[in-house]
């Protein structure tokens, strides 16, 4: 009886375990982030304080303590001036951000119809066209850019095609200009627009839609006035996933830009492994980082404080 | 529980009944295919100007699809929709005369209360001084000043039902459809709801098709109704014909409870209105009123509702009544009156709801008491189907 009792009275208490292993959940992920993101990040940052010297590693370590030092800290702004002071860094950051928005801009206008029509198909449908989506990425993205020379080369498949037909004489110059860079960068990224933009798309209360032409909007005013804004949130979070990637793109640019098509990444590759000035390296990608993130970081912030 | 109008007005506002009278909406052999499914059967409906109409059915019975049809989001597979004399066949949703508060609501959750009530004016290019008026008037009919500037994500379900209204009603549509106006809604709060909803349409003048899977939210909120199963009206009429008459037993069995009685007809007399019928298992003789000229050895169902029967200790004295003995097997004491489960000399239970207008703290009937059970033979509903 007095035992029943007590077991009725007694205040329910979570289980030790079930809060560690909460914690643990949530710690593996931020271990994961702190280790492989934040702590490399440090490293570059304090490379990028640091003076190049002919060395292994090739800089000034950031910490004397030794007898003969001066100051115990090294740290010098050097690389940042030199950044602002020769304007071959500016023009590749403004050539990457310019080339990073057309892109995105590029991929919002061919993925949200596409977008649109994934989730308006049938169930069964729908699995196919996402299942086509995703498809390219079972494949190597070097050899799928691999294959865009291919086809835009000169003697490649677009330019034979259009010369088999009579439509030009001479072969286009397609390869190694900045419109076959917007080519790969575009096929390249727009999965990552398409799949924000149907998930958002496709849980959309469809009655939204019906309520809007009940009220006299035209289909055309109906997407304008509710199904363009309720999609915001995917066109953001789509716009990001191709954004913040295709500025710092390297690849891409390298193999199927011109020479004048100096992405930031370019610049960095050349900083760090043919010029070996790692500060330097380091400072233009701490620069950028600044450039890109801290503003997208603040977009966010206003857009969670009107939620 | 329905809203008391004048009896002059009430009189009037029965164009049913006038052969004369135009119909407002004039649905003719409409249906709908989907695949292989029917959802709309050949229905054909008038529906005339002022009055609350409403739908009933369960769900899947196609009560939907009607409606989608009515405001133009579903293309009929055939039959013709004809609004105030208007072919509504090649008029696409946004040009339709008609307005439609939807089930969940569809409140767009990006715009204020103010912009979703003004959209629907805003789509008609009016200026922007009058459409300000013509919301602020609209906020103050539906009691929502004080929220003009809130998102729908800060209101009750009870605000946004409103919003939602006020927004169908602001552009004065020739008919308004409701879509379950009140299944969101608390049980307080539905009351008071549908004497808003039936207020203003009484003010408005505007024609309201109601759909709803709820009985009694249809038995009060229409002036006429319309029982729908399979894709097919079962029968339509006012509240009281259909529930007092119903000509099925679907019908009968889908509004509250009903007790149904086998029964064979012995002799029918169209000229009287009477039927004698002789109930399957005892054998009892009982009259009821039909004018339908039955054979003799037909087999028909008696219906009769559990609050026409009288429960006495004693052995009740009249003309016209039938009676029968039993004992009480159960009882559900509600308050306002009791519910007995009485099983009959035959053995099958009879429900039977009574009035509890004596105050008594003890029960007025125990189990396993000995009653006497008596109706007005005018209460037994004839059932062929």
């Amino acid at each position: 009886m007095s035992d029943s009792k007590r077991s009725v009275t007694k205040p329910y208490r979570q289980p030790l375990g079930d809060k560690l292993w909460r914690n643990f959940v949530i710690g593996v992920p931020y271990f994961w982030l702190v280790l492989f993101f934040l702590a490399p990040f440090a490293i570059v940052l304090k490379i990028s304080f640091a003076t190049p010297i002919v060395a292994l590693p090739p800089f000034t370590p950031l910490l004397d303590f030794s007898a003969n030092a001066s100051h115990w800290l090294l740290a010098t702004w050097d690389n940042y001036r030199f950044l602002t002071e020769d304007n071959l860094y500016w023009v590749s950051y403004f050539k990457s951000i310019k080339i990073a928005a057309i892109s995105t801009f590029i991929c919002l206008l061919i993925g949200y119809p596409m977008a649109y029509g994934i989730a308006r198909a049938t169930p069964t449908t729908r699995n196919i066209l996402l299942m086509l989506v995703i498809l390219p990425f079972w494949t190597s993205f070097l050899l799928r850019v691999y294959a865009w020379m291919g086809l835009l080369g000169k003697n490649g498949i677009v330019n034979s095609l259009l010369m088999n037909i009579g439509l030009i004489d001479t072969p286009l110059q397609m390869l190694y200009t900045d419109m076959a860079v917007y080519i790969g960068i575009v096929y390249t990224y727009i999965p990552f627009m398409i799949l924000p933009l149907y998930a958002t798309l496709e849980k959309m209360d469809t009655s939204l839609h019906d309520a809007a032409a009940d009220l006299g909007a035209k289909p055309w005013q109906t997407f304008i006035d509710v199904t363009l804004p309720l999609s915001m949130p995917g066109i953001i979070a789509g716009s990001l996933l191709v954004f913040i990637p295709a500025i710092g793109e390297y690849v891409i640019p390298a193999l199927l830009g011109g020479i004048d098509s100096l992405m930031i990444g370019r610049t960095l590759y050349d900083e760090f492994f043919v010029n070996r000035d790692w500060p330097l390296a380091s400072a233009v990608a701490t620069l950028l980082l600044i450039i890109v993130v801290i503003p997208i970081m603040l977009f966010q912030r206003s857009q969670q404080e009107q939620e | 529980m329905k809203a008391q109008r004048s009896t002059k007005s009430y009189v009037a506002a029965t164009p049913w009944l006038d052969p004369e009278a135009t119909p407002f909406i004039q649905i003719k052999g409409l249906s709908k295919q989907f695949d292989d499914f029917t959802a709309v059967d050949n229905v054909t409906l008038d529906i005339y100007k002022g009055e609350l109409f409403t739908i009933l059915g369960g769900s899947g019975c196609g009560k939907s699809t009607l409606l989608r049809m009515l405001a133009g989001f579903e293309v009929p597979s055939a039959g013709q929709i004809i609004i105030d004399g208007v072919d509504m066949a090649n008029i696409p949703a946004y040009d339709r005369p008609i307005n439609m508060m939807f089930q969940s609501y569809a409140v767009f959750p990006h715009m204020t209360v103010e912009q979703n009530i003004g959209y629907g004016l805003k789509k008609d290019k009016l200026a922007k001084a009058e459409i300000a008026t013509r919301v602020k008037d609209m906020l103050h009919l539906v009691q929502l000043d004080e929220l003009a500037k809130r998102k729908p994500h800060h209101l009750s379900g009870g605000q946004r039902q409103r919003v939602a209204l006020a927004r169908a009603l602001i552009k004065q549509p020739k008919v308004l459809l409701l879509d379950e106006p009140l299944a969101a809604l608390d049980k307080k709060l539905r009351e008071q709801t549908q004497f808003e909803l039936i207020n203003l349409q009484y003010e408005l003048g505007i024609t309201f098709v109601v759909v709803t899977h709820d009985q009694e939210e249809a038995m009060t909120l229409s002036d006429r109704l319309a029982v729908m199963d399979a894709g097919r009206f079962i029968q339509t009429g006012t509240p009281t014909q259909v529930y007092e008459s119903p000509n099925n037993r679907f019908v009968a069995d889908f509004f509250g409870t009903i007790n149904f009685f086998n029964a064979t007809v012995v002799s029918a007399d169209p000229a009287t209105n009477t039927v004698c019928a002789k109930l399957e298992k005892t054998g009892t003789q009982l009259k009821a009123n039909s004018d339908v000229a039955f054979a003799t050895g037909t087999e028909i169902t008696i219906a009769v509702r559990p609050e026409k029967i009288i429960v006495s200790q004693q052995r009740p004295e009249g003309d016209h009544l039938t009676i029968t003995k039993g004992t009480v097997e159960d009882l559900a004491y509600y308050g306002n009156r009791s519910l007995y489960r009485i099983r009959s000399q035959s053995g099958r239970i009879i429900q039977v709801s009574a009035q509890n207008y004596q105050r008594s703290e003890a029960l007025v009937l125990e189990w396993d008491d000995e009653v006497f059970l008596s109706w007005d033979s005018s209460c037994n509903v004839v059932l062929s189907e």
